[in-house]
């Protein structure tokens, strides 16, 4: 009761009487983490984050305190001083918001998970991590070989002036591991999917989930491979991107593209803006007509599931581009505001300390139609490229540059082998507008990543990413440092 | 007036109660991170967000020594500055650390606490009062369209161990970090901070800013891919400095596979005589100790004339490759490294770049290959096409995928004379505190490639 009482005795103080609303989202974050490098440990932890961030919308402008303590005196105090930034900014808000942009809520949600955080020891999880890295190191020429797990349970509570009492508690789990294989000169990396992308809503479960050792194995395996592989020809041709590499491909080319608070300008300063204008939206052909892209939410055990987001917005699906055009903005209620665009549920913070921003969540490429065989066979000349190494977009997401770790190269509509450091580049509508073919469902898998970074003050955040397997045409690739 | 939540006195006595707790075989290393941070973010002659963070975070490492070594556990926890509840809580996360340490393997490259020389060191200053900094800011910045964060605040990095070992560093400071934009949308990036406030500083950055949007309002033109000429301004050679900060002089990385320095060490490749690295504590903007208390040297040359001198090495790694440790941190990254002068004068620099490309800032480097040694990212900002010495017009904004010893090698024509202080504004977890210092490179080739 002490959010509640906090915000009671807030609203009985002068400030808290010329106040319109106040918030406030109370977080606990515990995390175990384990890893372990070539069959000895490397790193066994835990950890406890809980605060408080406190709102208040005083003439039109919201102002933030965080605060460590969660004592009534204390948040009420948070109160105060968040009412004092909000009052010294109004007078040059960038828009006069109201109440509408903090609807109230009362959702619950908890991820679902079969292995809680204390059904394994820390010691059974750090000797699992140790088993992997040796398992790995099946080579002298293995030079490193490193397993991580981390697994945190994340609780949100969240109480409102207006009538908010939502609770959310995620489960968020992350699992690698990589082997670093080295012959001479050439040196080549493998991981577990890249970017930390096995990251999913559930326990320590997805530790064992997919068949963890044939997984181990085939690092391994193709780490060594790679070294003797030719390097990825210099070619402009068919490139086919597997889930783990469209995760990053849908990331920086149409997540961070379409968010509004970047439209809008906010992160001109930092991450940079966007390609896209207000206009575009309803308008623009993003891509090809094979593709449809959704914000998703409600995906279970997806990576960015949730309830309500940090404004205590109703989280739902919606589509962001259908059948290739773009018709939706990935923008939080202010943004909405703002700009007149439709958004979705996606003001979201990386904790207690730091206020929301429009952020992605699950954006996903639903599936098409083509099999995995009819997408191989349909190509005479092309690679296939997997798990992110290397990443790079400019500030308005035009111009890309993404390297992968394993290549593989299509000729006559078969795989002829592997290739080494695959990378290619493009420009983001063209890239899209060359999507030829769209896997089905059995081609789809999902990933997620805890690594994105935006905002001032920056943050990191955790978003998850649905795609089948895609063909794309035209595409300039080129291989590593000659 | 903000202040820490954890004050020195506060610190003192919650490590004395903890380390108080300790069995025998026990040690234990404390590391306090705090800060009170007013943030107000502007888009537009206009205030996007404004607030206040308060946060203090002690991570606690448990060593356990046994007749076989020692096994080691870490515990993270946020501190609240009010000293019953982070009595508990530290005693919660001790007793949480004695169960599980007992259940992991070995650790054969852990070093327990080391005892040595303690260090105080407590920097104050005056801000700008909270309530009445977004109204200062707002009057210097007139009705430009200006886009970025203003941070201010005390910051505490602390440690504490069971070897006796004591180090306080407090400090106090502001910056602005901001772009200035054109109607067209071009714009002009800098950053301002400083320990006092001072108004004529900020007032100069945004004048100076200002005058050189007017550079931009030409039409700019698009570059065919392909090699050119650049000068680098020292923001840029920052953001090239940015991706070499994290881990690549670090000998765990080079040892791995994963560091381009590699190939300096396998004889493969070297840096220009004309390209001098070192880490510089002498400014005193940031901790000399790391996490486990040691103090780096006051100067560590990593490259000098081109030579590699050092490596960073932390105690974990030392003890793993029988290595002298260097006060390296964990990651082995750099901390406040300074890129040495060379002698190109400023009033010099267009004539001798003559025909290319003036790059005031580049923008998300990524590595494209790291064994390789290959960097790819995108021009930003204020970039310039020059012909015969003089600016004709701002260019589109251009990808490149260049090689590090052809930069910092091959290429590199000459180094400018002045050093410039690329300020610490990253806000990830906490502020973080000091900066790069780094000249103009101007190189004789740079690959643009779409």
């Amino acid at each position: 009761m002490a959010l509640e009482e906090a915000i009671g005795a807030f609203q009985k103080s002068e400030l808290g009487r010329r106040s319109e609303w106040v918030g406030i989202r109370e977080v606990s974050e515990t995390r175990r983490i384990h890893s372990a490098r070539d069959g000895k440990p490397e790193s066994n932890s835990t950890s406890m984050s809980r605060g408080a961030m406190v709102e208040v919308l005083v003439d039109g402008q919201f102002g933030y305190a965080s605060t460590p303590r969660l004592d009534i005196e204390s948040l009420s105090a948070a109160a105060e001083r968040a009412a004092t930034q909000a009052e010294s900014a109004s007078r040059w808000a960038v828009h006069r918001f109201t109440q509408a942009q903090r609807p109230p809520t009362q959702a619950r949600y908890r991820s679902p998970i079969l292995k809680s955080m204390d059904s394994m020891k820390a010691g059974e999880i750090g000797d699992l991590m140790i088993q992997i890295t040796e398992r790995l190191k099946r080579s002298p020429k293995i030079l490193k070989a490193s397993a991580f797990a981390s697994l945190d349970r994340l609780i949100t509570r969240y109480v409102s002036s207006n009538g908010s009492n939502g609770e959310q508690e995620q489960f968020l789990m992350t699992a690698d591991f990589e082997a670093v294989a080295q012959d001479g000169p050439v040196v080549q990396r493998r991981t577990n999917g890249g970017m930390r992308g096995r990251s999913y809503q559930g326990g320590w479960e997805y530790l064992y989930a997919d068949h963890l050792w044939e997984r181990v194995d085939r690092v391994a395996e193709q780490a060594l491979e790679l070294l003797t592989a030719p390097e990825c020809p210099d070619e402009t041709g068919d490139l086919v991107l597997m889930p783990d590499q469209m995760m990053l491909q849908i990331h920086e080319s149409i997540g961070h593209p379409l968010e509004l608070d970047r439209i809008l300008g906010d992160e001109r300063n930092y991450a940079g803006w966007s390609f896209v204008k207000t206009s575009d939206f309803g308008q623009l052909q993003y891509g090809s007509k094979l593709m449809n892209v959704t914000f998703d939410p409600t995906v279970e055990n997806e990576f960015a599931s949730y309830a309500f987001d940090d404004t205590g917005t109703r989280a739902e699906r919606h589509h962001l581009i259908r059948e290739g055009k773009l018709v939706r903005a990935l923008g939080g209620l202010e943004s909405q505001a703002r700009s007149g665009i439709p958004g979705v549920a996606n003001m979201r913070a990386s904790s207690w300390n730091r206020a929301p921003i429009d952020r992605m969540a699950n954006i996903n490429l639903e599936p098409g139609n083509s099999s995995w065989d009819e997408i191989i066979g349909s190509i005479d000349r092309g690679v296939i490229m997997e798990s992110n190494r290397s990443w790079s977009i400019d500030d308005f997401r035009n111009k890309f540059q993404f390297g992968c770790e394993y290549g593989r190269r299509v000729e006559n509509g078969k795989i002829t082998g592997a290739v080494r450091n695959p990378n290619y580049r493009g420009i983001t509508v063209p890239f899209w507008t060359q999507l030829a073919k769209v896997g089905n469902l059995a081609t789809t898998e999902t990933y997620g990543t805890p690594n994105c970074g935006k905002g001032e003050p920056n943050q990191v955040i955790k978003v998850g990413h649905r795609s089948p397997v895609c063909l794309f045409k035209n595409v300039e690739m080129f291989g590593g440092a000659k | 007036m903000m202040i820490s939540p954890i004050t020195r006195v506060a610190f003192e006595d919650l490590s004395n109660r903890i380390l108080g707790q300790l069995e025998p075989g026990e040690e234990l290393n404390l590391s306090l991170s705090s800060e009170a941070s007013q943030f107000v973010r502007f888009n537009g002659p206009r205030v996007r967000q404004a607030g206040r963070v308060d946060d203090a975070s002690l991570e606690i490492t448990l060593f356990l020594k046994s007749e076989d070594g020692y096994r080691r556990a870490t515990a993270a926890r946020t501190l609240t500055g009010l000293s019953y509840d982070d009595r508990r809580l530290t005693a919660d996360a001790l007793q949480d650390l004695r169960g599980m340490i007992r259940e992991l393997a070995m650790d054969p490259h852990a070093v327990p606490p080391q005892g040595g020389q303690s260090s105080t060191r407590e920097t104050a200053a005056k801000l700008l009062p909270e309530e009445s900094a977004t109204d200062t800011l707002i009057q210097g910045i007139g009705e430009s369209d200006i886009s970025g964060i203003y941070s201010a605040g005390p910051v505490v990095r602390a440690m504490a161990n069971s070897a006796g070992l004591r180090h306080w560093f407090s400090t106090e400071g502001w910056n602005f970090d901001y772009s200035i934009y054109t109607p067209e949308q071009r714009a002009v990036k800098a950053t301002v901070a400083g320990l006092d406030w001072d108004a004529s500083a900020f007032d100069r950055s945004i004048a100076h800013s200002k005058a050189q949007l007017a550079a931009l309002s030409r039409p700019a033109v698009r570059l065919a891919r392909g090699d050119y000429r650049v000068w680098l301004a020292p923001a840029a050679t920052g953001e090239l400095l940015g991706l070499l900060a994290y881990g690549t002089f670090g000998e765990q990385n080079i040892r791995q596979g994963d560091s381009a320095i590699l190939k300096i060490r396998e004889g493969r490749a070297g840096f220009s005589d004309k390209f001098s690295l070192r880490e510089d504590f002498s400014y005193g903007d940031v901790p000399r100790f790391n996490d486990q208390g040691e103090l780096s040297p006051e100067k560590l040359p990593l490259v000098e004339d081109g030579a590699m001198k050092n490596t960073l090495i932390n105690q974990r790694t030392a003890r793993e490759y029988g290595l002298v440790p260097n006060g390296a941190n964990r990651y082995e990254g750099l901390t406040s490294p300074v890129i040495s002068g060379g002698d190109l004068d400023d009033a010099d620099i267009l004539a001798r770049l003559g025909d290319g490309i003036f790059v005031s800032n580049l923008h998300y480097l990524n590595w494209s290959d790291i064994p390789g040694g290959r960097i790819t990212g995108m021009t930003r900002y204020a970039c310039f096409h020059v012909q015969a010495g003089k600016i004709v017009a701002p260019i589109e904004n251009m990808r490149f995928d260049e090689g590090l010893f052809s930069i910092f090698g091959d290429s590199l024509e000459a180094v400018g004379r002045r050093l410039e202080l690329q300020p610490e504004v990253m806000t990830y977890f906490m502020r973080h505190l000091g900066g790069a210092r780094c000249p103009g490179l101007l190189l004789s080739r740079f690959k643009f490639t779409i």
